[in-house]
């Protein structure tokens, strides 16, 4: 990484409202809570999006791909306190998340433990564990950090695809132990409890994540993201600072991997992969990074779109085109794809910034 | 000891596919710090420009039509390089973050699009009968499209360093390796040589994209991604912009890949490649032949 100069603008760029600490004059937190009744409202109403959503927003369907969406957008969230925020690149967030879903099923699969202790074990665990491959990926910095952060996670994914003590379920992953699974989640009958359950958690997620970004800590991150020789200079070791936000959202990303277990009802191989890893750093930078709210739309908007623009897809519109244009279109990640790269050049703050930049 | 050979001879020429994929890689990251996330999509491309070259130019025969696909392999990354460089990185510099992020939603994209196209399960390629021929080599036969791989990453090794060395943009490059911002001071467009080291690692990404296809007995849309991992591990390992470290990293990964996988446990190569870049990053951090970071 190169230094940057001394003399560079205390801010280098405008201060965004949903930053400034306790929330005193952020409009943020109020209209976010607004969104959240409205969302936590939607599973009673008998009307959907036509061609978005294959049926109303009261139908199982839906409300899983709405469950998986929100999941998304809290560990989206989580992703973006040590991207975003701190400016930590790494390529191996999909581990701690990866993590939880494969360590609360194996805990209630074979330690017989009920789905809530299995899932608070799971995430010490993995806090734990995240202290460990922080502490030694820290010892480098840029891309070297992305280099081991993405080695530990493809060491995971390796260990899942190949499953040398038949533990792991391999490509195929493993299906929930659903039999310590409270009542309440259990079944495509309950989706509606467990779209509750993941809508809290995605508030939780942000409400635990705005605590500590905009405490004192917190602004010790974002000055470690905008110049990490001028923290050392103040004389604050930046180390511990980065392990924190690490370990905090890895701890973050492990408790929607707890909750992302009950919504796809199993563990996927495809949630250890690089690749994931690479389209949590595409949800966040999407929505907007070092914007919690951001982060979160990017991941909601991610999520909805890769589970549903493959049905999108496959209306008459698309059926239409010749066979060169209609084959890409129907792949989600080709359009997410393209979408990424035009926002990247016309955008770079992502979908949460284009407000901004129309008033402005 | 005959097996040890033929788990020799794959080995190097698993180690050829890296070093295709990583010498570009480490060129891009050397010169502009760009991380090309994308590189695995032209792996992928020049693989199924061989694939279509072997599939529908059938008025000449396999061997000389192979030699065909090479080149048809080599133009498609070359232009593609040359295409996102010009069109896309270009729009970025000096924002490296964004760079990255760039070439990742890149990635994503093309590799959905060559999936849209070709589909996802890999197009087997039509191989001159030479290539499943063996040749006895110290008791062990091997395969010749495996000494043919190994032979091709060499040449281009050979290629690559003259370049390098002897000709007039290699100079520049190597000096905007070096210290860019000298370079410019100098006068001279740097820019240039960006676009060069694009379409160059493109062109041997292609290339390494059809020997990928002889290799693993076909080409699919995510088996450049796949290889984009280790060709990572080897640009690490071998220290960024080094050419020779690059080379030499990609036999040292690529063998312990296949020793360990043949004699300990199938799998188990993966995983104590990431053990050895976990090592070398703690123990020296700039790589093997890598300068020290500044």
């Amino acid at each position: 990484m190169t230094t940057k100069p001394l003399e560079e603008p205390a801010t280098t760029r405008p201060v965004d409202p949903a930053l400034v600490p306790h929330g005193g004059r952020s409009k943020a937190p109020k209209v976010l809570a607004a969104v959240a009744v409205i969302l936590a409202l939607l599973p009673l109403v008998p009307v959907g999006i036509p061609v978005l959503f294959s049926g109303p927003f009261d139908t199982p369907g839906t409300l899983q791909v709405l469950a998986v969406a929100l999941t998304l957008a809290g560990l989206a969230m989580s992703y973006d306190v040590i991207f975003g925020y701190t400016g930590l690149l790494s390529f191996g967030h999909a581990l701690p998340f990866a993590l939880a879903v494969y360590g609360t099923n194996l805990l209630m699969a074979h330690a017989r433990l009920p789905y809530p202790v299995a899932a608070v074990v799971a995430i010490v665990g993995v806090v734990a564990l995240s202290a460990l491959l922080g502490a030694v990926a820290l010892r480098t910095t840029g891309v070297a950090f992305a280099m081991v952060t993405l080695a530990f996670a493809e060491a995971f994914s390796i260990l899942v695809l190949t499953d040398p003590v038949r533990f792991l379920g391999g490509e195929e992953g493993l299906s929930i132990a659903s039999d310590m699974v409270p009542d309440l989640f259990r079944g495509v009958v309950n989706t509606r409890n467990i779209y509750w359950l993941a809508l809290l958690t995605a508030v939780v997620v942000y409400v635990l994540a705005r605590r500590v970004v905009t405490s004192r800590a917190g602004r010790v991150f974002e000055a470690i993201r905008e110049n990490e020789p001028r923290v050392e200079m103040l004389g604050l070791a930046p180390f511990p600072y980065k392990l924190t936000s690490f370990v905090f959202g890895s701890g973050l990303a492990a408790l929607c991997g707890t909750v992302y277990l009950l919504v796809v009802r199993g563990a996927n191989a495809s949630i250890t992969s690089p690749d994931f890893t690479l389209s949590i750093l595409i949800m966040v930078v999407l929505g907007g990074a070092g914007r919690l709210w951001g982060a979160a739309l990017g991941g909601f908007v991610y999520g909805v779109l890769n589970l549903r623009l493959s049905g999108v897809a496959t209306s008459d519109a698309i059926d239409a085109l010749p066979d060169w244009l209609a084959g890409p279109l129907s792949e989600p990640l080709f359009v997410l794809g393209t979408l990424f790269v035009l926002l990247m050049l016309f955008a770079p703050g992502g979908l949460s910034s284009i407000g901004r930049r129309m008033r402005s | 000891m005959s097996s040890f050979v033929l788990y020799t001879i794959t080995g190097l020429g698993l180690a050829g596919l890296y070093f295709l994929l990583a010498s570009g890689l480490s060129l891009i990251f050397g010169l502009m710090s760009v991380l090309n996330l994308a590189h695995g999509a032209f792996f992928a491309a020049g693989g199924f420009a061989a694939w279509w070259v072997m599939d529908s130019v059938t008025f000449l025969s396999p061997g000389p039509r192979f030699l065909v696909a090479i080149g048809a392999a080599a133009l498609v990354g070359t232009v593609t390089g040359a295409l996102v460089e010009r069109g896309l990185i270009r729009r970025l510099y000096g924002k490296h973050v964004e760079q990255i992020l760039l070439t990742i939603g890149l990635g994503m994209a093309a590799v959905a699009l060559m999936g849209g196209w070709f589909g996802y399960d890999p197009r087997l390629l039509t191989q001159p009968g030479w290539f499943t021929d063996t040749t006895e080599i110290a008791g062990a036969n091997i395969p010749n499209s495996r000494l043919l791989i190994l032979g091709v990453a060499v040449l281009l090794l050979v290629g690559l360093m003259l370049f390098l060395s002897r000709t007039r943009h290699g100079l520049i490059i190597r000096a905007g390796v070096e210290n860019p911002a000298m370079v410019q001071a100098l006068g001279i467009d740097v820019a240039r040589s960006f676009t060069i080291v694009f379409a160059l690692g493109g062109a041997l990404a292609g290339v390494g994209g059809a020997l990928g296809a002889v290799y693993f007995n076909g080409i699919s849309p995510s088996l450049g991604t796949a290889q984009l991992i280790f060709a990572f591990i080897v640009v690490v390992i071998g220290g960024l912009g080094s050419v020779p470290g690059t080379a030499l990293a990609a036999a040292l990964v690529a063998l312990t890949q296949v020793y360990v996988n043949n004699y300990v446990a199938t799998g188990l190569g993966s995983i104590s490649v990431v053990i050895l870049l976990a090592l070398v990053l703690l123990i020296r951090p700039q790589g093997l032949l890598g300068k020290a970071a500044p």
